[in-house]
């Protein structure tokens, strides 16, 4: 059995799943920035895979490649904020994080 | 019954105030040039100035008055509403001349007294009504005085009622405003300046009302007269030619109501609207009220001055107009009289707050008027015309007194001090002149109105005021014990250390009481300048009535 | 009565100077200057007073006998037949009494300086003194009744002024206060006396001489508008001033009251007019006798007096002993003529005067407290002088009240300077043995003793001799046996008289010093007494002397001495000589009475000597330590007072509080609570019509407004702010939008 685009997009989808699970259901932030990672390599297997698959030119993995680069910066910048949301909470539980809320 | 205008002193004296007044208001306008301060200051000279202008025309008045002529004089008339017969008719004779020469004079101390000049003011922390929205303050003082002194001088009935309630709105704000913020008593009782005001308010409207409704059917009943400028009327608002109208029997038409005929109903009606502003018994309530929790110059005039329009009211009105209902009545009011001076007594003796204690003195001694006012012989009425001059240079010094003492302390408590003359000589001896001349110490001026009251009501036509005379004047040693009493549970006895720091008596306090003071002394021992001005007239006045006392006989 | 014009007014004038100028200056300058710029003029303006008063006198008694000075100043109260004029008067009764007030009162000025030195409140005393001799010397010269009142009242307060002095100490001040207001209930009977008289007078009918009995005419005469029915008097209109005969319907002065009372037209018509079922005369004469009682503290309004001791020693000298206390005598020999034309007032004057005199002695047996010891013995020394008065004596009366100024200032003054050396020590049982320290206070105080216990050839003898031979040979009184039993109760006055003063004598002076010994007094220097300065013994000196021989211008008729003062004063009192009867008891009764008078002194003073001379006998200590209660309740009693100040305070001052106390919760609570209900009425009538308006009316609008934001705040839980939940709705929604989707497919 070759692999093809089918079981691509099929573990990109579990990704996706998995990153809403996490996103929704989660309340430390760090896991939610977790979820939100497994989005976005959910995102990023399919252009790759559909880049191979049905374009056959390399722009979509290209675009991967950029995406991943930005996802480590973004990453970079989530992280240092959750870590100020520690500093000023002393906890990174966003149930408790509610000072804005009316 | 021909008054023409002689002079216009009367409405220049009127109007002075108000155009000062109006001086402030233009200021007002001018606001965003000047500094606050400025502005504050301005306001306040202008009302010491008008004042004073007023207090001079008031000696030129003086000067002017013939006192033993009776009659009317400085009469100013001009028409002024043709269909109904109003006019604008001032004039003095000797029942008003002694209270306008009072309000100039009593208007002026009490300005002096809404200054913050001339003097430490302990206003750090607790924020002193000179201070507080200086201007408006100013206008419904100047307001004020044009209405009394327009009360006092007015001998068109309309014209009267339309001053008496013009003094009536600015005392409301003054007392609302610039008084006592509200405050929640012990017993759950919201009391405070907005109290005292709307219950000095709606007090005085309710008897104003009788009164409008007395002369609206006294207006129709009338028969008809000339105006000022010479045109025939139906009808009349002139008290000169309605008091005419009444002795010669124009009104003996007029349907009864409630079963009393026409003179004693208006009587009545009008005595009730009169005697709340004496205030008599039982319609006294909102003096102490209103006493309290007003700033000091307008206790000050309360007392001074506002008592005494009820008072004239019943001269010009009650005894001068209805002098055969007078005769009816005398009887009833000797009575509430003796109430109002024994009960108000013994009620001063309960008291714990110096101011209140001055208010019901003030009940107390305005009773003496009303017994003098009642007794109908020539002692006893110029008894009560002098009580009402004296009681109005006392009274104010007493509340000028109260308000030294809570301008220091920030409280009025009598029993909360002690000892008080070791660090106070002065306000210590100022104060007990005031409590002897209240006292009636012969050689003061409370004496010649309380003996003249007392030795006329003794020799009244109807001999139980005899009996009445000797009750109240139990009174004399009530009123002696409750002085004495506050004397010295205040100024002696060893000095409560928490008032070490206070300090004695400054210029301003001392500008408005020593001239008190000294008008006391001098009114005491020669009190025949006043008797010089009234004497006259009340005889005239007084000759009508006993005519009629002896018709009715 | 001819007048003569002389400047009386300057007499009360310069004192009232001297009180202005150290009242208004006298702290400034005190500070300044220290104390002689306050004394001087202090001391020197009352000896001009009495040096004018001494040239007055002269051209008086260089006069007729029916001369008076008079002076006229301004008009006072002058309002229809109500005529009073600021004016003075000086006869032959009011020089005696200026005399006295001006010699008496100035000896005291000097003492005072001594005696107050060092008070920081100098200046004050001075002034306050200033002015009572201001008030008193208006009060002796006044010509009439209202001006009298002024200084009547004027005395009071400067009593009450002084008695406070020291008001630092509560004590003081109550007693000030209580002295006035006590006055007060006087100075009511006084005002109430007044005003009937005058109208008394004034509606007396006036009988024509034409027809005499018959005809009552009209008061008012001429003048009188109406003709008034005199059964139906008081028309105001006739209130004018009518003009009858010259003299006026009605006055308020001594001088014209005196000629309308005397006028035969007006006595029957003035005497038979009824009060209270009583003649008008008598009810006057009670109610004046009211004023005086409280002046000059008679039962039942002597409890003032006691408790003025509170005052410094020259001021209870002064005000409490010689001058100001006689103030009621001086008005009711004033009104002689009134007093004279009533039996009954007579009685009850001269029974309360007995009876104070000998009521007040008992209390004096049994005082500690040197100054109270003299204050009840100045309340019985009054008593007596009522008594003169009561049974028709005037002039004694006011001889005894001129003696009486003479020794008990003298005793008082020296119990003044008793205490000053004493460092301020009132307590007779911490003295003793003065003698020996202080001589000269000494001996003047034993000479002014004698004379109030009534030695022969003492002043004291002669008045009070005068006045228990009076009492007893009255014919007036509407007693049984007549004055016997007045007489028999100033008798035994007389004999506690001897022994409470020999008594004080001898606790104080006698025996030996028992001060000091409570160490630690802080004092440092001087336990021991000293004699006072020379401006304070002079004046004792002075005293002394006119207490020693100030009676002999008073010497019996009975001795064949020319007794110049009745001569004097009689012209005086001339105009109610006829009323008073003798009961011609004759001259053997009266040397008996004599004799057994003077027995009566000695033998109070043999008995205070036995008792207390030495403080060596040991019978007053046992009795005092005696369980017996019926020694130990009849001491306790009368050491009390009767507790009659405790009776007036539970009934009297506690009742007056409490009513007051009551009416003023029912002004609070009834008569303002009416006036809240109208207001609460009001209020609810208005919160009834808001409600309808509020709930039906404006129900409506209110309603859409409301639903409105009702439905908001229920959305706006939507609203979580928790993206996590945003994103399950999302993909919720997304879900169920897929599988409607695929559905529907």
């Amino acid at each position: 059995m070759s692999i093809g685009l089918g079981h691509f997009v099929a573990v990109s989808a579990l990704l996706f799943s998995l990153g809403l699970f996490c996103l929704i259901t989660r309340r430390n932030a760090v896991a939610i920035l977790m979820g939100i990672e497994l989005i976005l390599n959910a995102a990023l297997l399919n252009l790759a895979a559909f880049s191979r698959y049905l374009h056959g030119q390399p722009d979509g993995q290209i675009f991967a490649v950029f995406g991943i680069v930005l996802a480590a910066a973004e990453a970079v910048v989530a992280l240092a904020i959750v870590l100020q949301l520690y500093r000023a909470f002393r906890t990174v539980d966003t149930a408790e994080t509610t000072e804005l809320k009316g | 019954m021909d008054f023409s205008t002689t002079s216009t002193l009367l409405t220049w004296m009127i109007f002075t105030p108000l155009i000062g007044a109006g001086a402030i208001l233009v200021l007002l306008a001018l606001r965003p040039l000047l500094r606050q301060a400025l502005l504050d200051n301005l306001a306040r000279a202008i009302g010491v100035a008008c004042t004073a202008v007023v207090t001079g025309q008031g000696l030129i008045l003086w000067g002017g008055f013939r006192g033993a002529d009776g009659a009317l004089q400085f009469v100013h008339r001009l028409v002024w509403i043709k269909q109904w017969s109003i006019e604008y008719f001032v004039g003095v004779d000797g029942l008003s001349i002694s209270m306008v020469l009072l309000t100039a004079a009593v208007f002026l101390v009490a300005a002096i007294a809404s200054v913050p000049w001339w003097g430490r003011l302990d206003d750090a922390h607790h924020p002193h009504f000179s201070k507080k929205k200086v201007p408006g303050y100013w206008i419904l003082f100047l307001l004020l005085e044009t209405g009394v002194l327009g009360t006092f001088c007015a001998l068109d009935f309309f014209l009267f009622y339309i001053f008496w309630e013009v003094m009536l709105l600015p005392m409301y704000f003054l007392i609302g405003i610039w008084g006592a913020p509200p405050r929640v008593e012990a017993n759950g009782r919201v009391r405070g300046g907005p109290y005292a005001a709307i219950k000095f308010f709606l007090y005085t409207l309710a008897g104003s009302v009788l009164m409008l409704l007395a002369m609206i059917a006294i207006y129709h009943n009338s028969g008809p007269s000339t105006l000022a400028d010479g045109t025939a009327s139906p009808h009349s608002f002139n008290v000169m030619a309605l008091t005419q109208m009444f002795r010669d029997g124009t009104f003996a038409g007029a349907s009864p109501i409630f079963g009393l005929a026409f003179a004693q109903a208006m009587f009545l009606a009008l005595f009730i609207g009169f005697s709340i502003k004496v205030p008599m018994f039982p319609f006294h309530t909102w003096l102490p009220d209103a006493h309290v929790d007003a700033p000091t110059p307008i206790s000050v005039i309360l007392a001074g001055i506002l008592l005494k329009t009820g008072m004239y009211g019943m001269l010009r009105f009650n005894l001068q107009m209805l002098s055969p209902a007078m005769v009816w009545a005398a009887w009833g009011i000797g009575i509430l009289g003796v109430i109002n001076i024994v009960y108000g007594a013994f009620v001063c003796m309960a008291q714990k707050d110096l101011k209140k204690l001055i208010a019901y003195s003030s009940v107390s001694h305005m009773g003496f008027c009303l017994l003098g006012f009642a007794a109908l012989t020539p002692q006893a009425l110029t008894g009560c015309v002098f009580q009402m001059f004296s009681h109005g240079i006392i009274s104010p010094m007493l509340f000028l007194i109260a308000g030294v003492i809570y301008d220091r302390a920030h409280t009025r408590e009598i029993n909360g001090f002690g000892g008080l003359a070791e660090r106070l000589p002065e306000y210590t001896g100022i104060t007990g002149l005031a409590f002897m001349a209240s006292l009636g110490l012969p050689g003061l001026a409370g004496f010649v109105g309380e003996v003249l009251v007392f030795l006329g009501g003794f020799g009244a036509a109807d001999q139980g005021f005899r009996v009445l005379v000797a009750v109240s004047a139990i009174a004399v040693v009530i009123t002696a014990a409750y002085y004495l009493w506050t004397m010295q549970r205040m100024f002696l006895g060893k000095l409560n250390e928490k008032w070490a720091g206070l300090w004695d008596m400054n210029w301003r306090e001392r500008l408005t009481l020593y001239p008190l003071a000294a008008a006391t002394v001098i009114l005491g021992v020669y009190p025949a300048p006043i008797f010089n001005l009234i004497n006259s007239s009340l005889h005239q006045v007084l000759s009508v009535v006993s005519v009629t006392l002896h018709a009715g006989r | 009565m001819h007048l003569e014009h002389f400047p009386l007014g300057l007499i009360p004038l310069l004192p009232l100077l001297g009180a202005v100028y150290a009242g208004f200056f006298g702290a400034r300058l005190q500070r300044r200057w220290r104390e002689p710029v306050i004394y001087w003029p202090a001391i020197v303006l009352p000896w001009a007073s009495f040096v004018i008063t001494v040239v007055a006198v002269a051209k008086l008694a260089g006069a007729g006998h029916h001369t008076a000075l008079y002076h006229r100043a301004w008009s006072w109260l002058s309002v229809g037949s109500l005529q009073v004029d600021v004016a003075f008067q000086m006869d032959r009764l009011s020089a005696v009494m200026a005399l006295v007030v001006t010699l008496v009162g100035s000896l005291i000025h000097v003492y005072s300086r001594g005696y107050m030195k060092d008070d920081p409140g100098f200046w004050r005393f001075f002034s306050n003194m200033n002015l009572f001799m201001f008030a008193m010397l208006v009060l002796v010269l006044a010509d009439n009744f209202l001006l009298m009142f002024v200084g009547w009242e004027g005395v009071g307060l400067c009593s009450y002024l002084l008695i406070g002095f020291w008001y630092r100490e509560t004590k003081n001040a109550v007693a000030g206060m209580k002295a006035f207001i006590v006055n007060r209930i006087g100075d009511y009977g006084f005002s109430l006396g007044l005003f009937l008289l005058f109208w008394g007078l004034f509606l007396a009918p006036v009988v024509t001489t034409g027809d005499p009995g018959d005809r009552l005419a009209a008061p008012g005469g001429p003048h009188a508008a109406p003709a008034v029915d005199a059964a139906e008097p008081g028309a105001p209109a006739a209130a004018d001033t009518g003009i009858h005969g010259g003299a006026p319907l009605t006055s308020v002065t001594f001088r014209e009251v005196q000629t309308i009372v005397e006028d035969p037209a007006r006595r029957d018509g003035i005497l038979g007019q009824r009060v209270l079922g009583a003649g008008l005369i008598t009810v006057v004469c009670l109610l004046f006798f009211l004023g005086a009682a409280g002046k000059s503290a008679q039962i039942p309004l002597y409890v003032w007096l006691p408790d003025a001791m509170a005052g410094p020693t020259p001021v209870s000298a002064l005000i409490h002993a010689a001058t100001m206390v006689t103030a009621g005598v001086y008005l009711v020999a004033r009104l002689h003529f009134l007093f004279a034309a009533s039996a009954a007032a007579m009685t009850v004057v001269a029974t309360v005067g007995a009876l104070t005199a000998l009521f007040a002695a008992t209390i004096g047996l049994f005082q500690y407290d040197i100054k109270k010891v003299l204050a009840y013995s100045t309340v019985s020394q009054l008593g007596f002088m009522f008594l003169a008065a009561g049974v028709g004596a005037y002039w004694v009366a006011i001889f005894h009240l001129m003696t009486h100024a003479f020794f008990k200032a003298c005793l008082f003054l020296g119990s003044g300077s008793v205490i000053l050396g004493c460092h301020h020590e009132q307590d007779m049982r911490k003295m003793g043995g003065l003698r020996k320290l202080m001589p000269i206070t000494a001996v003047t105080y034993a000479l002014a003793a004698c004379a109030i216990a009534g030695f022969p050839f003492f002043s004291g003898f002669f008045s009070k001799d005068e006045i228990l031979w009076k009492a007893f040979d009255s014919g007036n009184l509407l007693l049984p046996g007549k004055g016997i039993a007045l007489w028999a109760l100033a008798a035994a006055a007389a004999l506690c008289t001897s022994f409470y003063m020999f008594r004080s004598y001898f606790l104080t002076f006698t025996g030996t010093y028992r001060g000091g010994q409570d160490a630690g007094h802080g004092h440092g220097h001087g336990h021991a007494p000293h004699e006072s300065p020379r401006s304070m013994t002079v004046v004792l000196v002075v005293l002394a002397a006119l207490a020693v021989g100030g009676g002999w211008i008073g010497l019996p008729i009975l001795w064949g001495l020319p007794n110049r003062f009745e001569q004097w004063l009689e012209p005086a009192f001339a105009g109610s000589h006829h009323l008073i009867e003798s009961a011609h008891r004759g001259h053997g009764a009266e040397w008996g009475l004599m004799a057994l008078s003077v027995a009566i002194a000695i033998a109070g003073w043999f008995a205070a000597r036995w008792l207390f001379r030495d403080g060596k006998n040991p019978i007053p200590a046992r009795l005092l330590a005696s369980s017996r209660p019926a020694v130990r309740g009849v001491y306790r009693t009368v050491f009390n007072k009767y507790y009659v100040d405790e009776f007036y305070g539970r009934v009297f001052v506690r009742g007056t509080r409490q009513l007051s106390e009551l009416l003023a919760r029912v002004d609070r609570d009834v008569v303002d609570g009416l006036v809240n209900l109208w207001g609460s009425v009001g209020r609810v009538v208005s919160d009834v019509q808001g409600m309808i308006d509020a709930h039906v009316v404006d129900g409506a609008v209110n309603a859409i407004g409301a639903g409105s934001v009702r439905l908001g705040r229920s959305l706006r839980r939507l609203q979580t702010g928790r993206i996590q939940s945003y994103v399950f709705g999302l993909t919720t929604g997304f879900v169920i939008l897929v599988v409607i989707g695929y559905l529907l497919a």
